[in-house]
């Protein structure tokens, strides 16, 4: 009221009400600013002070970017360190796709300047399908010096497009070692989930690869290493702009392997043109020193992605290259399974050594006659000349004696129809037949009749060569079993600190030495004057071995008719076991030729230049056994 | 002193406002520094600023050496351009970032609407001040109709923030003019209602934003970006603030238009709740001055004119930090006297230069 008096003079036309009035409402309006910036005041108070823990660490989480250093990944060395799987630093051209407007001209630009394959072009079409967005993404790998000099000169041309030094890794040997070493390759969705699942997935920020099969898949964890850590700041844009601390990755651990390259070498070429597999073990420690699956593949092909027709080369062949035939292929294993039957018939006294079973070259059952194959029968035949000229009847009555449980019972504790664990994924079990694998696998009894054929290898029977090998190892190591490892000892690469991996007895089969002694004699009668002779005619050692036949029966469903390979593709498989030197095992093996007719011809000339080398040192100067029909 | 030089400054100073000018100069010092840390030092955009500055001081003195029943005079005639030129926006307006906002009128492009936000309240205050000794409820329709006009027309172009201030800087002065109680409060539930209708003639962009406020996380790299960052920003300064030069959400990039409409985000990170009493109080006393000289203004023109201006620029600071703290949509506004922009600055200064107009011409006219 006062105030209105300061200005008496004011000429109002209306009353001084009106002026009072405009003031009441002006106070209103004053009220209101001040309640919005009591709003205000209070929104920054629950921000700022209430709140300010939580969005502190939302600005340091928008600052700061925690990069991943990735870690040199362990190489793998056979036991003379001759190296199978190692790493070389090279540039890649990458090319995030995100970031490119048109990536079909800048592919076609890029080739402008660089070598770009249509291969390259694939790979990298696959690559993107299978990857996310924003990941960079290799278009070319191993480029040359003056690619690269080349590209940095044009590289304004090129947003999205970096070259960058990257390691890689390489497989200097090739396909002999493919199903051993296995490959790595670009880490896929499957992955991610099992390594969130345990746990791992942290330390693979930053990995593009993973191990895929092999040596590289099973012993992921020793190979890959530890990632490092990178605190950077970073801009709104992602741009680092300064590093804050920095924690350095650690190698991954090398791995020292009990194969030899060398006699893997030999064995693999001893194949010739032949398909086939063959695991030498050392029956004192389990340690296995050649691993050979043929035909193999190019590893290198897989490191950074196959491109699809390589990919569907490989995949289609009738040759199954990927198939791991030492450790996934099964095969009756024919003769060879008679030294193992023999021992059954003295485990459980069924047979004695001496006792003289007479072969007419059949034997009758239930009215069907089971043949032997040769032309003159044998005539009277103990245990040891069962086994050394391989006689059929002589197992076909001893397996109708056994009964085909008590065979299962015994053939089990050899490994037979389970996985050995070997220390590489994608083991097969094989099939060890018996009246409860029946019932559960057809639903039906077994037959008396089936086991007769049991007891030469054949009918049901279906193993590995890995099994069989095994199986040798420990006949050969007087009933003790190793778990058969490839790799030696783990190393530290800083340290040099050597974890072994320790030759493990799975079991010990308490078997008579007096029993395993004539097994074992009749096996060096095998490669002395029986089916394994003419192999190792003349050899400076004195070893036990035992060829062995699997029929084919028809080509396997799934597989093209081809007709000219039809005929060869019918013929039986050739298998040998053996063991060296006879006194004193140091070698067990077993050999399966695909198709290659009788043992003692295909097979039983791989293992011996494989002994030769392996006892003697000797490499064979003469060319692979070539095929004779 | 001299008398000439008495003279000079008494030309100057006469229709100052000294503590208007104090309170504005300080703000303008905070804009300044604010603005260096946001442009990360950048001295060319800082100076640049500062000449915006001098620029719009000229055009304040200029404004408060015009007396208000110039003003007056020129009220109608400003509005009937203004209302013009929004029609020719609408019908040859250029299209910029998807709206049609801007009219070339062959020299250079001028923006309309930022000529209204002055003359829609000063036609308005003058049409009440005509009518002021019978003033019914029909010149209530009529302003509401003055009030409408450039409203839809701006609204269209699409503009919804400019809209909706000018609207409310118009309603101020409806209400300031004694719109009855009763209306007041039939509307306020008419435009409860009609919310719903409202939604749907919105724009997909403008209901976006609306959503964004409700939930910025929904679309974090999109619309909500924006929140998000300048809300952390906010939050992350504290109480004391991360100091001067230091807000790591500003020199990192992380806040958009950061010289600009979010600047205060800016300050918000440096200076924290501390900083931020400081500049609400500042902006309060700018407030309580504007308001003292709109309570002792001598005319209606001038009162309705003087008290619209002050809850405008009251507005423009709380829709502006509202936005940046995150309890407002996105809305292109300046917060007045701190952002970068000539535009904003000349405006602003020339509706203070109106205040202090009206503050010192009071005895002019009564003698």
């Amino acid at each position: 009221m006062s105030e209105l008096s300061i200005n008496p003079g004011i000429e109002i036309r209306d009353s001084e009400r009106e002026l009072q009035r405009f003031r009441g409402r002006l106070g209103l309006l004053g009220i209101f600013a001040l309640i919005l910036f009591g709003i205000l005041f209070l929104r920054f108070f629950y921000l700022q002070v209430i709140q300010h823990g939580h969005y502190s660490t939302l600005a340091e989480a928008n600052r700061i970017s925690v990069l991943p250093i990735s870690p040199h990944r362990g190489i793998i060395v056979d036991r003379n360190g001759i190296e199978l799987a190692h790493n070389y630093s090279a540039y890649t051209l990458e090319i995030t796709p995100s970031k490119v407007a048109d990536l079909n001209d800048t592919i076609d630009e890029l080739a402008t300047i660089i070598d770009i394959t249509p291969r390259d072009r694939r790979r990298f079409r696959k690559l993107m399908e299978e990857s996310k967005r924003f990941e960079s993404l290799p278009i070319r790998t191993r480029l040359s010096d003056e690619e690269i000099s080349r590209f940095a000169a044009h590289r304004y041309r090129f947003p999205g497009v970096e070259a960058k030094a990257r390691l890689f890794r390489q497989y200097p040997q090739g396909e002999m070692f493919s199903h051993v070493v296995g490959h790595i390759g670009r880490i896929n969705q499957r992955e991610v989930e099992q390594l969130e699942t345990e746990g791992r997935l942290a330390n693979y920020r930053g990995s593009d690869y993973i191990g895929k099969t092999g040596l590289e898949q099973s012993y992921e964890k020793y190979l890959h290493g530890t990632t490092g850590i990178e605190e950077v700041e970073v801009d709104s844009g992602g741009r680092a702009v300064r590093v804050l601390s920095r924690t350095p990755p650690v190698s991954g651990n090398n791995l020292v392997l009990n194969l030899d390259a060398k006699l893997q070498e030999i064995a693999y070429n001893a194949f010739g043109d032949r398909r086939g597999a063959l695991v030498a073990i050392d029956p004192n420690t389990g340690g296995v020193l050649a691993f050979v699956s043929k035909p193999g593949f190019d590893p290198n092909l897989f490191v950074d992605g196959i491109d699809p027709v390589s990919w569907k080369e490989l995949n289609g062949s009738i040759d199954k290259p990927l198939l791991n035939r030492a450790a996934a292929g099964t095969y009756p294993p024919g003769s060879t399974f008679k030294p193992f039957m023999a021992l059954a018939a003295l485990f459980y006294n069924k047979r004695q050594p001496q006792q003289v079973i007479s072969d007419p070259g059949y034997f009758m059952f239930g009215g069907h006659r089971f043949r032997d194959g040769r032309p003159v029968p044998l005539g009277a035949v103990d245990m040891h000349r069962s086994i050394v000229v391989s006689s059929d009847v002589y197992y076909y009555t001893l397996a109708n004696e056994l009964g085909i449980d008590p065979i299962a019972r015994f053939m089990e504790k050899f490994g037979f129809g389970s996985r050995t664990g070997i220390d590489i994924i994608g083991e097969a079990a094989g099939v060890l037949p018996s009246t409860e694998w029946k019932m559960r696998r057809f639903k039906q009894k077994w037959y008396a009749g089936e086991t007769i054929s049991i007891g030469i290898g054949q009918g049901y029977n279906s193993y590995t060569p890995l099994q069989l090998a095994s199986a040798m190892a420990t006949l050969a190591n007087d009933g003790v079993m190793y778990r058969p490892h490839i790799v030696n000892y783990v190393e530290d690469i800083r340290t040099r600190e050597k974890t072994p991996i320790e030759p493990k007895p799975l079991r010990n089969l308490e078997l008579k030495p007096e029993h395993l002694k004539i097994v074992r004699d009749a096996m060096v009668g095998v490669n002395k004057d029986g089916t394994g002779a003419r192999a190792f005619a003349g050899a400076p050692y004195v070893s036990g071995g035992k060829t062995g036949t699997a029929q084919v029966i028809a080509i396997k469903q799934g597989e093209k008719y081809v007709e000219s390979r039809v005929a060869e593709r019918h013929r039986d498989h050739a298998w040998f076991i053996a063991f060296a030197p006879a006194d004193k095992p140091t070698i067990a093996l077993a050999v399966i030729a695909e198709n290659s007719g009788f043992g003692a011809r295909a097979a039983a000339p791989v293992a011996r230049q494989v002994i030769d080398y392996y006892l003697l040192g000797k490499v064979p100067n003469q060319p692979a056994p070539s095929e004779d029909n | 002193m001299h008398p000439a030089l008495r003279r000079i400054g008494h030309f100057f100073t006469r229709h100052i406002d000294g503590v208007l000018l104090t309170a504005v100069l300080l703000l303008m010092v905070t804009g300044l520094l604010t603005l260096f840390s946001a442009s990360n030092g950048n001295l060319v955009r800082t100076s640049g600023q500062l000449l915006n500055m001098m620029v719009a001081l000229a055009v304040m003195w200029v404004f408060a050496n015009v007396p208000p029943h110039v003003l007056q005079r020129m009220a109608l005639p400003l509005f009937g351009l203004g209302v013009a030129l929004l029609v020719g926006v609408a019908l040859f307006g250029e299209i910029v970032n998807g709206a049609r906002r801007w009219l070339d009128i062959g020299i250079t492009r001028i923006q309309p609407s930022e000529l209204m936000r002055i003359a829609l309240p000063m036609a308005l205050a003058w049409y009440f001040n005509r009518n002021e000794a019978t003033l019914r409820l029909r010149n209530f329709l009529v302003a509401a109709l003055m009030l409408a006009i450039p409203a839809a027309l701006i609204l269209r172009q699409p503009d919804l923030g400019t809209a909706l201030l000018i609207s409310a800087s118009g309603a101020y002065l409806i209400f300031l003019a004694g719109l009855p109680w009763r209306i007041i409060i039939a509307l306020g539930v008419a435009v409860a209602c009609s919310m719903p209708f409202l939604w749907s003639a919105m724009h997909d962009y403008q209901r976006q934003r609306v959503m964004t406020l409700i939930d910025p996380t929904a679309d974090p790299l999109g619309s909500g970006y924006h929140t998000i960052q300048s809300t952390i920003a906010v939050g992350s300064g504290g109480i004391l603030g991360k100091g001067w030069m230091n807000g790591t959400q500003t020199h990192l990039d992380f806040i958009p238009e950061r010289t600009t409409d979010f600047i205060f985000a800016v300050y918000a990170e440096e200076f924290g709740l501390i900083g931020n009493l400081v500049l609400l109080a500042m902006l309060l006393f700018v407030i309580a001055r504007a308001m003292m000289i709109t309570a002792n203004a001598p005319t209606l023109f001038t009162r309705l004119l003087a008290g619209s201006i002050t809850m405008t620029f009251c507005t423009y600071a709380f829709v502006n930090m509202g936005m940046v703290s995150g309890i407002l949509p996105v809305v292109g506004v300046p917060l007045p006297l701190i952002s970068y922009g000539g535009t904003s600055l000349v405006s602003i200064c020339i509706s203070f230069g109106i205040l202090m107009s009206i503050n010192t011409h009071k005895k002019l006219v009564q003698t």
